[in-house]
């Protein structure tokens, strides 16, 4: 089975609607969406069934027993996270679960035990099987764990004895944590680019990244039209590095009006949505063609 | 007074916002802390004037005082310690720098070393000092970047423009720690109005003010709208979509130099946000 993974570095590029709509055009039977802090692809993807919802824990965190607890401040001054403040009121240390990011060290230089760590909610998982499978997660605000949400969406995706030639998940933007748990055992990568000065630094960056994983990039660039000139630059970037461009898309307000009703935009006649198709049968071509558009 | 901009979504306009609020300001300090990819010097293009490079602790193993005791192995939280080929071997990316595996050597075998994620760029562009963050590729996380970037902010004298990250987790809320207003930028659809329910969650949770930029704004129904009408979220300003300042946006510019309406809206935006915070008539958990 391949694994097909939509990125892009700069936020708002349009990962979303066109992962949805590839999702759409192939009929995957699994799919994810991995953009936990931020998760959208539910909105498009209509479901018939109810989710299976479970609970996330990351690492547990600390807490302090006020009644034990002698006021020493060795937490405090150890806690590398600024997580532990005095509470003068109720003269015992406590912990911001916010900040805490659950090492233990408050727990190991406590002289009389009052600081244990305990397993927090940090988010929850969601299923929705039938034939297909769509797995997908919210990680609560403020939580620090993305990363290894990202790794429990995929495998909820792949543990459900599905068979499927593929699955196709929806990332999240950036370059860090998450971006980078994701990336790690999908087969192929499609970034989908902006022409603009900020959308090429940030292509670049995700480019980069994906780079070191050795993962097959496609790259295409959606609302083309804005910017030609950009566009060409980005194609001829991807060319210079040896990289699949897959296909423009241009502009379209049709586009808005679709998504607002919940559908992906192969499900009518429109242009962004003609484009799509088009990428999509150039990155099955490369596959079927083991690696060669 | 620092004004922190986010959205949950990305690509909604934050930095757009952001930049031309720092331009038409006259005088402001504009702090990029979508350290994953900053874009704001794009615009604003400053004349850097200083680099610091951002680090943290990393673990060193002294291999001569190591007794293999793997005592460090087993406290270490997020698996960045091993125990291979008789020694212990660290794995850096996965380090969280807490510095516990020192304090439980009991060899004294492990001192700490620093290792370099990103940096700041520290520049001027006209009347608008500038603060970029940049966090190195292949780095899983950018929040001691964010620290170091918003830490020494001065609260009195100069407005601060946080640009914040897309998202709402912690690297948000350490950006928008102690900050007197967020804008939140929404667009459009559905897609942003889910994320922006998500970043209203978070500053009405920290009890701070804020008011909402409706940007890339059509003639249909706009669900963000609606989603500020019902929940009565003050609107601090609308923004049209159009071809041409998508064309000069792309290009880097910002719309507030070349084009006087857009100077006036984003002027009045800022003046709305001086004028609820002096007052304190905001919309307000």
């Amino acid at each position: 089975m391949g694994q097909l993974l939509v990125l892009s570095g700069k936020g708002g590029t349009g990962k979303t609607t066109v992962a949805s709509a590839l999702i759409q055009l192939s009929k995957v039977k699994l799919f994810a969406d991995c953009d936990v802090d931020a998760p959208n692809l539910d909105l498009v993807m209509h479901q018939t069934v109810d989710p299976i919802i479970t609970d996330y824990s990351g690492l547990p965190k600390a807490f302090i027993h006020e009644e034990q607890c002698i006021e020493c401040g060795q937490c405090q001054s150890q806690c590398r996270f600024d997580a532990i403040s005095h509470d003068q009121v109720k003269k015992t240390y406590v912990v911001d679960l916010n900040a805490c990011e659950g090492c233990g060290v408050c727990e190991l230089v406590c002289p009389v035990g009052a600081v244990h760590l305990e397993p927090i909610v940090d988010g929850h998982l969601q299923l929705y099987k039938s034939e297909r499978v769509f797995s997908t997660a919210q990680l609560k605000m403020g939580s620090g764990t993305s990363g290894m949400l990202v790794t429990k969406v995929k495998r909820q995706m792949l543990e459900q004895g599905v068979e499927s030639e593929w699955a196709i998940i929806d990332g999240s933007p950036g370059i860090g944590c998450p971006v980078i748990a994701s990336i790690s055992g999908v087969d192929y990568v499609l970034i989908v680019a902006e022409p603009s000065l900020s959308g090429i630094s940030d292509m670049e960056r995700i480019v980069t990244t994906a780079s070191r994983f050795g993962v097959k990039t496609f790259i295409c660039v959606n609302k083309f039209d804005v910017n030609i000139e950009y566009t060409d630059k980005i194609e001829a970037y991807a060319k210079a590095k040896g990289l699949d461009f897959v296909g423009r898309i241009p502009y379209d307000s049709q586009a808005v009006k679709v998504i607002n009703q919940g559908k992906t935009i192969v499900e009518i006649d429109c242009a962004s949505g003609r484009a799509v198709q088009g990428i999509y049968e150039n990155i099955k071509k490369v596959i079927d063609n083991g690696g060669n558009l | 007074m620092k004004i922190a901009l986010l959205s949950g979504k990305g690509g909604t306009g934050k930095t757009f916002v952001s930049v031309n609020m720092a331009f038409v300001a006259e005088k402001a300090m504009y702090i990029d802390c979508d350290v994953e990819e900053p874009n704001g010097h794009l615009f604003l293009n400053p004349q850097i004037e200083a680099v610091e490079e951002v680090k943290v602790a990393m673990p060193k193993i002294d291999h001569e005082k190591c007794t293999g005791c793997r005592k460090c192995v087993e406290f270490c939280r997020f698996n960045a310690l091993a125990y291979v080929n008789n020694a212990v071997k660290v794995f850096e990316d996965v380090c969280h720098s807490c510095g516990g595996c020192m304090l439980v050597c009991p060899e004294n075998a492990i001192v700490e070393k620093d290792k370099t994620i990103g940096k700041i760029e520290k520049g001027r562009s006209g009347e608008v000092s500038v603060k970029t963050g940049i966090l190195n590729m292949g780095e899983a996380s950018g929040v001691p970047i964010v620290k170091q970037l918003i830490e020494n902010v001065s609260i009195e004298e100069e407005l601060s423009i946080i640009d914040a990250p897309p998202g709402s987790a912690c690297i948000v809320m350490e950006a928008i720690k102690d900050v007197d207003y967020c804008v939140l930028v929404a667009e459009p659809t559905i897609f942003g109005t889910q994320n922006l329910s998500m970043v209203h969650e978070l500053v009405k949770l920290f009890d701070i003010p804020y008011g909402v930029v409706l940007n890339k704004c059509l003639d249909d129904e706009n669900p963000a709208e609606k989603y500020c009408e019902e929940n009565e979220i003050h609107v601090i300003g609308k923004v049209m979509y159009s071809h041409d300042l998508a064309l000069l946006s792309s290009q880097g510019e910002i719309v507030s130099r070349v084009d006087s309406s857009y100077y006036a809206k984003f002027k009045t935006m800022l003046e709305r946000i001086f004028e609820e915070v002096h007052h304190g008539t905001t919309s307000r958990a």
